[in-house]
């Protein structure tokens, strides 16, 4: 089989060391000024393309973001790290604006219809609303295979043959290509752009489309009601020893 | 209101804990039918229909839903979806496979890791690792919904609904199953046992985990751990408690090693009491737990594995 074009969809997301903070009139959470990044797993998903390409098995990798404006700088640092091309979809103006999963689905599909690629890699989950849904809604609107969760992949002419952690442990399947992959933690640990490279990518194409161009309607399906603060867990006490630990345990807490 | 509630039926077998707390949540969206489908899921369906409030069991057995494979599972939950205003599931590593790709087919959105159920339309569910509880109304004609076990007690037993035989949709046979790699072990499960020992990056190899699994057995407990302990080859990733891994809720869970990172603290912080075993006392752990001991794991946790 000739060397495929891959397909990797990243999300502009709060940076996970930030820490969130819901807006005082439970609107949200606050986005203003917060540091944001690449999300986690769509960095694992970049970096795999790359060492796919790497190996020769992908010509061409295309980052593809939707959202806001700025997602601009997340389609820059895919472009840094080693990725070919970039397409902004521009779908929303307010930063708070979060483009639920069956939407940006549909955006993708639109995407995949005039791409071709053999391959679409995403993360396994976005860490801000936590859905660990587009790639399946995706692989559904394609009629393709999905593989989810994976920590190992590897392409054999027409199949690929992934592991997956699931909750009982380890499964391995083989899927069809083309095939939606969405990837796990444990898959790779993505390289830094370097300096030149980051350079280098302030040169790479990075096409600019709107939601409409595509045709798709991204109203939401889900209002938000309302975002609130969990409930506080307050410290307990420090205890002194394993004794005075076993004591409380048994007489205050009664849990053993 | 009707409920479609997919079982969770791993080889044949009906995981009787995850199913029946998230029966509890889909009882107050209306009467249930649990559909158990497998190459083989008579069993299972035979054990959905002894749980409390279960208005019919619906199963299909196929070689083709043997292994929950993605593709075939939505196709018959499409097929059936039909008759049924919700469709809802465990959100279990299975669950969070299958209900996306059967929303999209239906075309409509998803609404994951339900923490809680306002009324038929209107749900809690945690965003951001848990630092933010989200209430989302849906307008969708159907509510595709995954149930957090971690916050819903399991429905009770007594129940005796009829089973119906359905038949699975066909294959589109775009996968296959290769292998499956499971642990077997005879500690609780670590999603509903009732005290979950973790071991974190502090514990430092594969070897010492030892002390946690002793600790573990002696209270009759389930092990966790951190994804630095996963990540390092310490423990397996079935074992992972947080953002990514499983979340637990059990009346005892006992860090150690363990700093307190806001992803671990998304998978347990709802449990009753916590215990922090570590050496630094500024770890953030100690901000969550109940209990806290300065010290180090390796004095510490041989002793309390003594004293207990
Ligand atoms: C997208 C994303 C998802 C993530 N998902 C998860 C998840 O699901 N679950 C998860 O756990 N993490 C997750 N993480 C990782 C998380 O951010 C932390 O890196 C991780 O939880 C740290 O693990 P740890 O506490 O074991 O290690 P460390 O943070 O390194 O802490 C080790 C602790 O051990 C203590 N220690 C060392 N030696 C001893 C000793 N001899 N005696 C006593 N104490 C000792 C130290 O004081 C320290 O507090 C995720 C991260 C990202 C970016
Ligand atoms: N707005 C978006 N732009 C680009 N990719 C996205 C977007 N939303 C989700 N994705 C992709 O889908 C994966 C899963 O996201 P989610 O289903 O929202 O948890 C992410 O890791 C990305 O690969």
């Amino acid at each position: 089989m000739p060397p495929m074009k891959v397909l990797v969809p990243v999300k502009r997301v709060i940076d996970y060391n930030v820490k969130v903070r819901v807006k005082a009139d439970g609107s949200g959470v606050d986005l203003a000024n917060v540091k944001m990044s690449m999300n986690p797993f769509d960095e694992i998903a970049v970096e795999e393309a790359i060492r796919l390409k790497e190996k020769g098995a992908v010509e061409e990798i295309v980052v593809v973001s939707i959202g806001v404006k700025q997602a601009q700088e997340t389609l820059r640092t895919a472009l840094a790290m080693g990725a070919d091309r970039a397409i902004l979809i521009e779908a929303a103006s307010d930063v708070h604006t979060d483009i639920e999963p069956l939407a940006v689905a549909k955006l993708l599909k639109a995407v995949v219809d005039a791409e071709q690629p053999g391959l679409v890699l995403c993360g396994k989950q976005a860490i801000d609303n936590d859905m660990n849904a587009t790639g399946q809604m995706l692989a559904a609107l394609l009629g393709w295979s999905q593989a989810t969760f994976i920590s190992e992949l590897s392409i054999d002419g027409d199949s690929a043959t992934v592991t997956r952690e699931v909750d009982g442990g380890l499964q391995t399947i083989k899927v069809k290509m083309p095939a939606i992959v969405t990837v796990d933690l444990r898959l790779n640990e993505p390289r830094y752009a370097s300096l030149p490279n980051i350079m280098k990518a302030k040169k790479k194409p990075l096409e600019e489309k709107t939601a409409a161009d595509y045709g798709v309607d991204v109203t939401p399906r889900l209002t938000v009601v309302k975002t609130a603060e969990p409930e506080g867990r307050k410290a307990g006490i420090k205890v002194g020893s394993v004794d005075e630990l076993i004591a409380k345990l048994k007489d205050e807490a009664g849990v053993i | 209101m009707a409920v479609l509630l997919l079982g969770e039926v791993t080889d044949g077998q009906l995981s009787v804990d995850a199913t029946a707390k998230a029966l509890t949540a889909a009882k107050m969206l209306g009467e249930v039918t649990v559909l158990c489908a497998g190459a083989k899921a008579a069993e299972a369906a035979a054990e959905a229909a002894k749980l409390d409030g279960v208005k019919k069991v619906l199963v299909a057995e196929d070689a083709s839903l043997g292994h929950r494979l993605a593709e075939p599972t939505a196709a018959l939950i499409v097929s059936l979806a039909g008759d049924y205003s919700h469709i809802v599931a465990p959100a279990t590593t299975d669950a969070k496979n299958v209900l996306p790709r059967v929303a999209a087919l239906l075309d409509v959105m998803v609404i994951s890791d339900v923490s809680g159920v306002v009324d038929a339309d209107t749900f809690e569910r945690p965003i951001y690792a848990g630092n933010a509880i989200q209430t989302v109304k849906s307008g969708d004609t159907v509510k595709v919904v995954s149930i957090r076990t971690s916050t819903f007690e399991p429905a009770g037993a007594g129940g005796s609904a009829p089973v119906e035989t359905v038949s699975a949709a066909a294959n589109p046979g775009l996968s296959e199953w290769v292998e499956d790699k499971v642990a077997a072990s005879d500690r609780p499960e670590l999603t509903s046992a009732k005290i979950v020992v973790s071991g974190g990056r502090g514990v430092g190899s594969e070897e010492n985990f030892a002390l946690i699994e002793k600790l573990a057995d002696k209270l009759g407990a389930a092990v966790g751990a951190s994804r630095a302990a996963v990540d390092s080859g310490f423990a397996p990733n079935d074992w992972q408690v947080g953002q990514t891994g499983k979340v637990v809720a059990p009346d005892l869970y006992v860090a150690v090693g363990i700093s307190g990172a806001i992803q671990h603290l998304a998978g347990m912080k709802d449990s009753k009491v916590i215990v922090a075993i570590n050496k630094d006392e500024e770890a953030p752990i100690f901000q969550v737990a109940d209990y806290g001991l300065v010290g180090d794991l390796f004095t510490v946790v041989p002793e309390l594995t003594d004293k207990l």
